[in-house]
């Protein structure tokens, strides 16, 4: 080979490599970026079953119930709408009644959200900002 | 007092930056020695003012003096005094004064250990460390004053983020800056190359011993910051694909491909473009990485306030820095001699591979980090990229990379033979596919995927200890010539061959914690038993503690193997920081061998029972104690004869470099 198809060949097989890593990057970003909804995006547009999302909002005054073994349900609201959680697991430290909080997970077949992370903030002046930024909209957002 | 002077001393360290910046540059574009001459006293100078600030509020967080706003608000005076210490930068202000200090610090370093390099390339490189001085300084003095006063002063303060109540503060923010901030040095000369229109090999043996620096801090860095989400976040995640952590493994990713294209430059004087490139890429980014965890862009343990003007300024230096390296870069990039051609099959040809993988990686990884922000910016919508984004692209780009590291360092420079040095590896590869094959018959539950990934990582390091078992002539030479050779053997390979096994071990514990990890969620009252992996949890007490700034209740559980043997007791508790008025799980961990039994304290259910969240983390240890490996690979590559800055100029005494370390 002579110098210049060398060099060619090199040029060509990193191209074919980021080419195929920019394939990738796409087909992720289309497949596995989970979407965050307020309980009042999903009124208007629901979810199917099984579909992964993050779901955020205030956590509803008095919906916390805690069973005798690990379970936990409680009321996700933002105000208006509301979609019932249920989780197994630990709660986070600062997860509260009429605080912050984000759940990743699935809707079940009966439209309850099966939550397998919990996030809550992480201090006093911390709120998830999707969160924040939402309820502002809404004007429901209490400055402390 | 203090607190004022700690300004002042901070405010003319502005202005000698201001001075270090122009006078060094002006002195090599005219060629006059003496103004050359005045970078290495301004940078000596100015470390000595931006640490005289540094301890002036240190002291005045050891003082617990609450007439300074910024101790107020991050501390209290029941604190520990090694969290009173070290508070100093857990908070915004603060942190960004060790920021600078680390800069300075290395701009002190070049001027001191640099004393051999051509004066116009000193003078340069120190001038535009003194550019970077000077936007960081007035960035602390114009919108982050941590020497702000407070009057009338409180009696009391607010004490610090129990979450940052941790040896972790002491250890993860200075290594990271230490990298972080290291990479500006490899981003100076770079920048002094291109204004000087001269690269050679030189450049790149001087380069190098930087770059090796701020990358081992930076791993240890990275490490350590995993360690302590680790332990202290209460569910044993540790690596959670969060923008900051992202942030933090861009320049960890570009200066692993700029110590090899380094590598590269110095034998063989090619790719010297590319080295300028991406050094300058790595500093940018390591100037993302600031950006996005200093501004507010992101929320997280990290961002300490907001406050939009901050993160202006700061993405003004970063335009300033990246775009205007990267003009220069396109501007006089033609003007240097480009290096020479090689076959691929070669170590340079391994080294390119390494470079277009590691950078196409980071590519995926600041593209599933910045695409959130992008998105919300131009269309408003807020969408989340996790894990699942990251486990599929930077997955499938890295693993192929790990599988061919062995054979990189026993490829000949300029024409290898692959058939030879598969011959070589032969070995290695059947004990892999053999602990492979045994991990999958012998663990329940390994997948097959588990079984090769565990069979990867013990390629990886089999792989790098052949290279050291080659080299020294094993099967080849009696036993004696053999281990003067193995003794003989320059440093750096032995570096190279620990760094590669460090990669492997911690790719092992990853893959064996994702794989193999079980959990047990239990509501239990004292005197109930768990029985997890082969070991029973007996429920023992619960009891209230109460320590300087915290009460807690503690669990004391008492742990034995199936079998009978006692093994002794852990201790979890969930703890309330009396200031703030703020919950905290703290783990309880048990280290058995190389694995963890991690135990984490929840809720009281209704009946008085407690919610218990107990994991196996199977081999988790290896994760980090790969990465403190490949810490100790970058410490004896350093101390290679070969890489000080001295070696090119023999006559002088070459000791000094060494000392970088």
């Amino acid at each position: 080979m002579t110098r210049k198809q060398k060099r060619l060949a090199i040029i060509a097989g990193a191209l074919g490599f980021i080419g195929a890593a920019t394939g990738l990057t796409l087909y992720a970003l289309g497949e596995q970026t989970s979407y965050f909804y307020m309980p009042g995006d999903l009124a208007e547009n629901p979810v199917a079953a099984g579909q992964r999302i993050r779901l955020g909002g205030l956590v509803e005054k008095g919906s916390i119930v805690r069973s005798d073994d690990t379970h936990v349900r409680f009321t996700v609201t933002d105000g208006s709408n509301t979609v019932s959680v249920r989780y197994n697991g630990i709660l986070p430290d600062l997860f509260r009644e009429e605080q912050g909080v984000v759940t990743e997970g699935v809707f079940d077949d009966s439209k309850m959200f099966v939550a397998d992370t919990v996030l809550a903030k992480h201090d006093e002046n911390y709120m998830p900002r999707e969160v924040a930024d939402s309820l502002k909209e809404k004007g429901v957002w209490q400055e402390n | 007092m203090s607190i004022e002077l700690g300004h002042f001393a901070l405010v003319l360290a502005f202005a000698l930056a201001l001075v270090q910046m122009a006078v060094p540059i002006i002195g090599a574009q005219i060629k006059n020695d003496t103004l050359m001459r005045v970078g290495e006293p301004a940078a000596l100078t100015n470390f000595m003012l931006v640490a005289l600030s540094f301890m002036a509020l240190t002291s005045a967080y050891i003082q617990s003096d609450f007439s300074v706003l910024n101790v107020w608000e991050n501390s209290h005076s029941a604190k520990p005094l090694l969290y009173k210490i070290t508070g100093t930068w857990g908070n915004h202000e603060g942190s960004m004064l060790l920021w600078v200090l680390i800069l300075v610090f290395f701009g002190a370093l070049v001027a001191v250990f640099g004393r051999n390099l051509p004066l116009s390339l000193r003078a340069n490189v120190l001038g535009v460390q003194g550019a970077i001085s000077c936007a960081f300084i007035i960035f602390i003095l114009a919108t982050s004053n941590p020497f702000a006063r407070l009057d009338p002063a409180p009696m009391e303060g607010r004490d610090l983020n129990p979450i940052l109540q941790d040896i972790g503060l002491a250890v993860h923010p200075p290594l990271l800056y230490l990298g972080y901030v290291g990479f500006s040095v490899a981003f100076s000369f770079a920048i002094a190359a291109l204004i000087e229109g001269r690269l050679d090999a030189a450049w790149a043996r001087w380069v190098r011993p930087w770059t090796l620096a701020a990358w081992m801090f930076l791993t240890g860095g990275i490490a350590m910051g995993s360690y302590w989400a680790y332990y202290e976040l209460g569910w044993g995640g540790f690596w959670f694909w969060d923008p900051v952590e992202n942030a933090s493994l861009l320049p960890w990713l570009g200066g692993t491909a700029l110590l090899h294209s380094a590598l590269v430059m110095e034998k063989r004087s090619a790719l010297k473009i590319w080295t300028v490139l991406l050094a300058i890429l790595t500093f940018s980014l390591s100037l993302l990485g600031t950006f996005l965890v200093r501004s507010g862009v992101l929320t997280s343990v990290h961002a300490f306030a907001t406050d939009p003007a901050r993160g202006v300024f700061i993405l003004g230096i970063l335009v300033l820095f990246i775009g205007g390296s990267l003009a220069l870069f396109a501007w006089r990039a033609a003007t240097l001699a480009p290096g020479g051609l090689f076959q691929p099959i070669s170590r340079e040809g391994a080294l390119v591979l390494n470079n277009l993988v590691l950078t196409t990686a980071t590519a995926t990884v600041l593209i599933g980090t910045l695409y959130p922000l992008l998105v919300e910016a131009v269309t408003g919508d807020k969408i989340s990229v996790g894990a699942p984004f990251f486990n599929l692209t930077f997955g499938p780009l890295i693993l192929p990379l790990l599988v061919i590291v062995p054979f990189g360092p026993l490829l000949a420079w300029k024409r290898g033979d692959l058939w030879a040095v598969s011959q070589r590896l032969f070995g290695a590869f059947g004990a892999a596919l053999a602990i492979a094959l045994l991990a999958f018959v012998l663990v329940d539950r390994a997948s097959v995927l588990a079984a090769l990934g565990i069979g990867l990582g013990v390629w990886l390091v089999l792989g790098a200890m052949t290279d050291l078992v080659v080299k020294s002539g094993v099967g080849k030479a009696a036993p004696s010539v053999v281990f003067s050779r193995f003794k003989g053997l320059p440093r750096s390979v032995f570096g190279t061959a620990l760094a590669h096994a460090g990669i492997g071990l911690t790719t092992i514990g990853i893959i064996s914690v994702t794989t193999l990890e079980t959990e047990r969620i239990a509501a239990m009252q004292p005197g109930e038993t768990v029985q997890i992996q082969g070991y029973n949890l007996r429920f023992d007490s619960l009891r209230p503690f109460t320590g300087p700034n915290y009460t807690e209740d503690q669990a004391t559980f008492v742990l034995s193997r199936v079998t009978g043997k006692p093994l002794g007791e852990v201790v979890s508790s969930k703890r309330l920081y009396t200031a703030r008025q703020m919950p905290t799980t703290e783990a309880g961990i048990r280290t058995l061998g190389l694995s963890q039994l991690y135990v984490s304290l929840g809720d009281q259910t209704p009946n008085g029972k407690i919610v218990v969240r107990i994991w196996w983390k199977p081999m988790v240890t290896l994760i980090w104690l790969g990465a403190l490996v490949m810490m100790v690979g970058g410490t004896v590559s350093l101390l290679d004869r070969r890489l000080r800055v001295g070696a090119p100029m023999p006559r002088r005494k070459p000791a000094v470099e060494g000392r970088v370390a």
